[in-house]
């Protein structure tokens, strides 16, 4: 595989590559569609939208639908826009990440280097948390929450998304680890060195990918997520897809859609641009959630 | 460790040995009561009378019981068969057929494909929100392809209780096929080009190439997309929330709608206990087998 050509060795007629060409534009265009025309009308002004044609350019080109959006859209009762529930999503899905990582990176060292009897059932525990249902846990975390004193606050959601991380990040960095050499491992050992050493002087230098990968990952699904947003963080604590939300389905007043686009695509920017930086690394992370080794 | 009785040499190498243990127990604590010690939770909380807030009194399998005669519980569920049918299968059917073109040596090919696959960076809610009003009959498609002139044209679905469902479909296609493609893709370009050209000098067609050789050869692909897809579309819950709010009436509702809304705005928590744990059971019924194999295979 690794002397192999990457490309098929498949061959196509010229006129079946035509079809092919068109077929691909086709989908390109269903994928950009709807996307496209959002940011397009976002810089339109209201009355451009409900009387004219969506696909149109704008006639008066206008960037006040993104600055209510942002500053003084209706979020709920507040006259606030969005930029408030922005911070709360970034405050939120960075000390998340950047824990939920940690962790993993040491869970994933011990089940490939330090494995001990019963560390596969350990770490078949941690997968298949990766895949319940939320659902099961709204109810007794809602609970607990209350208890701890941190329920409706963005604390509150960070120990949510990081319980909840775990199972993903220790997935990543197992499967990375698995074909890291352990013969470099027990040379250090030999050596003296100590299992904190080793992982600081050793594994983590090799890391970068991954830890790129489980960056990537986690955030996308931090930032993305609305279930544990929507129960667990109440009013003014509320993540930007709430808020979001809240914006479009609001039913007082006018349907401002030139300010909900603006406003959609402001919840999406930050994952898109982790995307359009960082594709690759998205694309492996999506491979280790699916494809185990 | 039991070999070893002198302790004074030893306090380091025994350190050594606990350590990674040590490093494990947090998470496995963590998983042990937020994972398998809520789930516990929950299903001791299905057999119970709890409304508003949980409550103890034991009611066997009463919640259940009622559960299955709800009228929204059912359609939830009957939706989810139509959803996750559809869903899966153009889907794949989408994302193999890409995959399967963009691996023509496609010129533009880095191009293509991040296109193909951005949607699965947004929020479903963020998705939701650009189909409801391209759907939208007043302000979206219907009324832009009746303004150029094609006076005809009507489509809406996403206001028809009975085709309504069909609009999370597409817009849950959008989303997910591209993530598919990639899966194939990287399926595809894992098969052994020596093979196929062997084939060829048999002189086996493109079709008999695809159908013989490389298609058997996805198989793993086709795994993987079948469960990531059918997990996906059990806790589809946003996309409903930002396209259709579960609407019109609740003829989209789907069990992960319901539960939210029997649990936290109905106050039936007992029944909306009893509705996860069916949910968790689908699932589990998919992804344990999967896991086993998958983690057995590593041995």
């Amino acid at each position: 595989m690794a002397v192999a050509s990457p490309d098929t060795a498949i061959r196509t007629s010229r006129i079946t590559r035509v079809f092919i060409y068109l077929f691909l534009l086709l989908f390109a265009l269903f994928y950009l569609l709807p996307f496209g025309i959002m940011l397009v009308n976002s810089l339109k002004p209201l009355s451009e939208i409900t009387g004219g044609n969506m696909i149109a350019l704008p006639q008066d080109w206008t960037i006040a639908p993104w600055l209510s959006a942002w500053s003084t859209a209706q979020i709920g009762v507040e006259p606030t826009g969005l930029r408030p529930y922005f911070v709360n999503s970034l405050v939120m899905a960075i000390p998340a990440v950047v824990l939920s990582t940690m962790v993993g990176a040491l869970n994933g060292y011990v089940l490939t280097k330090w494995q001990f009897r019963g560390s596969t059932i350990i770490f078949g525990l941690l997968l298949f948390s990766c895949f319940i249902p939320f659902q099961i846990v709204l109810i007794p975390m809602a609970r607990i929450l209350g208890l701890l004193d941190i329920a409706g606050s963005t604390p509150g959601l960070i120990l949510v998304h990081f319980v909840y991380g775990i199972g993903f990040t220790t997935l990543y960095f197992r499967n990375y680890y698995a074909a890291f050499p352990t013969e470099l491992v027990r040379a250090a050992q030999i050596d003296g060195a100590g299992f904190f050493q080793i992982f600081w002087r050793i594994m983590l230098p090799s890391s970068g990918p991954i830890i790129a990968v489980s960056f990537i990952w986690q955030f996308t699904n931090i930032w993305n997520d609305f279930l544990f947003g929507a129960s667990f963080a109440s009013g003014g604590s509320a993540p930007m897809t709430v808020a979001l939300n809240n914006l479009v389905n609001s039913s007082t007043g006018v349907r401002e859609y030139n300010v909900h686009f603006a406003g959609a695509i402001m919840a999406a920017a930050p994952t898109l641009l982790v995307y359009i930086v960082a594709g690759r690394y998205f694309v492996r992370g999506l491979m280790a959630g699916s494809v185990k080794g | 460790m039991a070999a070893s009785t002198d302790t004074g040499v030893d306090l380091r190498t025994r350190l050594q040995t606990w350590l990674p243990k040590l490093v494990l127990a947090p998470s496995l604590a963590i998983m042990l009561v937020f994972v398998y010690g809520f789930i516990a939770f929950t299903i001791y909380l299905s057999f119970t009378d709890s409304r508003m807030l949980p409550s103890f009194g034991w009611v066997g399998w009463d919640n259940y019981d009622r559960l299955f005669r709800i009228r929204e519980w059912n359609t939830a569920l009957s939706n989810l068969a139509v959803f996750a049918v559809l869903y899966i299968g153009i889907s794949t059917l989408i994302g193999l057929t890409l995959a399967i073109l963009l691996d023509q040596k496609i010129r533009g090919e880095g191009v293509l494909r991040p296109i193909f696959l951005y949607p699965m960076a947004l929020s479903f809610i963020v998705t939701g929100t650009a189909w409801k009003w391209f759907l939208d009959p007043a302000i979206g498609l219907e009324n832009t392809m009746q303004l150029w002139g094609w006076d005809s044209f009507s489509f809406t679905w996403i206001k028809d209780r009975e085709m309504a469902i069909y609009t999370v479909v597409i817009a849950a296609v959008w989303q997910s096929s591209g993530f598919v493609m990639a899966m194939f893709l990287a399926g595809l370009r894992g098969i052994d080009n020596e093979i196929l050209k062997a084939a060829q000098i048999d002189g086996a067609s493109n079709w008999n190439l695809y159908r013989r050789i490389i298609l058997p050869q996805l198989r793993p692909a086709f795994l993987s997309a079948f469960v990531i897809l059918s997990h996906l579309a059990i806790k589809s819950y946003d996309l409903v929330i930002a396209l259709t709010g579960g609407g019109p009436g609740n003829a989209t509702a789907l069990p992960a709608t319901f539960m939210y809304s029997y649990t936290f705005t109905r106050n039936q928590m007992g029944i909306g206990a009893a509705s996860a744990v069916i949910m968790l059971m689908t699932i589990a019924a998919i992804m344990v087998p999967y896991l086993y194999a998958e983690l057995k295979e590593k041995k």
